[in-house]
């Protein structure tokens, strides 16, 4: 478990919530403001891999799971963020992972989650003519109901 | 400074999907390049939350002709994941060969495009055909030459019998030494040597920054393969190992994977020699999925495949995520085109393998200022088949 006694010894009480699902699959549970610092640490002084970004609309919450892959120990850590359904927004990590650009642009067109900092927050999958603020992945849609 | 701007698709044989890139040009050489994707959005993970646990399998299976086993195993292993279930060793056999089998048309697929975009079609014609002897064993084991269905969720749908092994052993065998002609006249050669080696080099930290996978990381030094870092299906069981190269060009690319050839067809000989002669379940009943979530990945052909599922309890996946290899793969292009000519900006695309499909060429060169077409795409692929004649001549070799 060595990872997860590093996350502790780096950030104690900054993580709300560590599951084990089980010994390849941590999920760590954190405040959307320490969000930069959590990416920092597991890109640069874990040296992993991310993976991807999986946005889910929780009906009362927005959730966002960012996939990092330790490939050495067979490990996969995501960290899970809360955001506010009505208002979602969360720092972008595109300024510390190139690679992250393409994902954060599907989660703002399709679950409408702004990422702060973006360079070039725009449309990635959906056509220029889609109605503006309807989102497709989010689990209710009256406004295309309308 | 006066820019032309080269637009590559919507349409292109070079890539799997219709994608669009903008290439901003001075004179021969590309100084900036623009990707826009979204042409075949399907909406393949909101469909998946309206489907069956088990209907999912064939529904992902349709993301990609070419990969169309990768998807199912790495949704298997996340349900499976979910569920924290093993399963039966004979079928952890049928995945690593269904999924080796898939790897090994896959590669010769690319290995023959490459070729045709060099200008020699002959490695094109002969890929192309030793590609046909492996569609035919799929057919065999799994009923069909694409989309296959084999995988389920605890296990396989069909077995594979006794006396087809033998036949599928000696397909294979013959095709390895045709394999090992086609790999030597490729990498001995001067002129694909000129045409490949140092072009659309990416270094170690372009691949990490962009988090590139498969082929693609594993020619630029980045020893990385999920099917040893995260044993699964019966890559623990059997003899075989990473092929990496450290230059990251395109020779490199073709090299990693004219090598993995050699080591699919290990595998695939391994794991039918286990199988021979004995009987066993490939499956085990899953009822019931609980709430919960897993998380799943395989390496496919291009890379690892990357599946999220969550379930809360019902017969449908409340979220289903799905990252494809080629998602991170593409962005790599912003640092592997950038400072190379045209001519040689179709191979560096198609090293990533981006998947092809033959569709109608839709490419074109226009002049911003003087709104007139200067290339189609016949004349892109030209002026890149021209370049090896030219390389052909000056090292002494006589025009086909």
């Amino acid at each position: 478990m060595n990872i997860v006694e590093k996350l502790k010894g780096k950030f104690g009480n900054k993580i709300k919530d560590i599951k084990l699902h089980c010994d390849k699959r941590i999920y760590v549970e954190i405040e959307k403001q320490d969000i930069i610092d959590f990416v920092k640490f597991i890109f640069h002084d874990l040296d992993a891999r991310f993976i991807t970004a999986s946005g889910i609309d929780n009906l009362d919450s927005m959730e966002i799971l960012y996939h990092f892959s330790v490939d050495r120990e067979d490990v996969i850590v995501s960290i899970r963020v809360f955001l506010d359904r009505n208002n979602p927004e969360i720092d972008s990590i595109t300024k510390i992972i190139r690679g992250a650009s393409n994902i954060e642009r599907e989660m703002y067109e399709l679950l409408g989650i702004k990422f702060l900092g973006h360079p070039d927050l725009k449309r990635l999958l959906l056509d220029d003519k889609f109605p503006e603020g309807v989102y497709p992945l989010r689990k209710t849609q009256e406004k295309l109901e309308k | 400074m006066k820019k032309v701007i080269v637009p590559l698709g919507p349409y292109h044989p070079l890539f799997e999907e219709p994608e669009y890139f903008a290439l901003y040009c001075d004179g021969e050489n590309v100084v900036d390049a623009e990707w826009v994707a979204g042409y075949n959005h399907r909406g393949i993970e909101k469909l998946s939350e309206s489907k069956h646990w088990d209907q999912v399998t064939f529904l992902i299976e349709r993301i990609c002709g070419i990969c169309s086993t990768s998807h199912p195993i790495a949704y298997c292993n996340a349900v499976e994941d979910l569920l924290k279930i093993e399963i039966p060793e004979r079928a952890k056999y049928i995945r690593s060969i269904v999924g080796e089998l898939e790897r090994l048309h896959s590669h010769l697929l690319w290995v023959g495009l490459a070729g045709h975009f060099l200008g020699y079609n002959t490695v094109f014609m002969w890929a192309w055909k030793y590609r046909e002897p492996i569609l035919d064993i799929m057919e065999m084991v799994t009923g069909n030459r694409n989309h296959y269905a084999m995988m389920k969720i605890g296990g396989v749908r069909r077995d594979i019998a006794d006396d087809d092994i033998d036949i599928i052993k000696n397909i294979l065998g013959e095709l390895k030494g045709k394999l090992e002609m086609l790999t030597q006249a490729v990498l001995d050669d001067p002129v694909l040597a000129a045409r490949l080696k140092g072009v659309g080099v990416l270094t170690k930290k372009d691949i990490k920054d962009f988090g590139a996978v498969g082929p693609v990381a594993r020619a630029s030094g980045i020893d990385i393969d999920v099917r040893r870092d995260s044993p699964h299906a019966a890559y623990n069981l059997v003899e075989w190992k990473v092929i990496t190269c450290e230059e990251g060009d395109v020779f490199a690319k073709a090299v990693v994977r004219l090598l993995e050839c050699f080591e699919s067809i290990k595998i695939i000989q391994q794991c039918l020699d286990r199988l021979k002669g004995k009987k066993g379940e490939i499956e085990i009943e899953v009822r019931n999925i609980p709430a919960g979530e897993g998380i799943g990945h395989y390496e496919a052909p291009r890379g690892e495949c990357f599946h999220y599922v969550r379930s809360d309890g019902t017969s449908r996946p409340v979220r289903h995520k799905i990252r494809a290899p080629s998602y991170v793969n593409i962005p790599t292009f912003k640092a592997s085109c950038i400072g190379q000519t045209i001519a040689d900006v179709t191979i560096i695309l198609a090293g990533v393998d981006p998947c092809y499909c033959c569709t109608e060429r839709a490419i074109s060169v226009y002049d911003v200022d003087k709104k007139k077409k200067i290339f189609d795409g016949k004349d892109l692929i030209r002026l890149s088949q021209e370049k090896t004649r030219k390389i052909k001549k000056e090292l002494g070799f006589k025009d086909e």
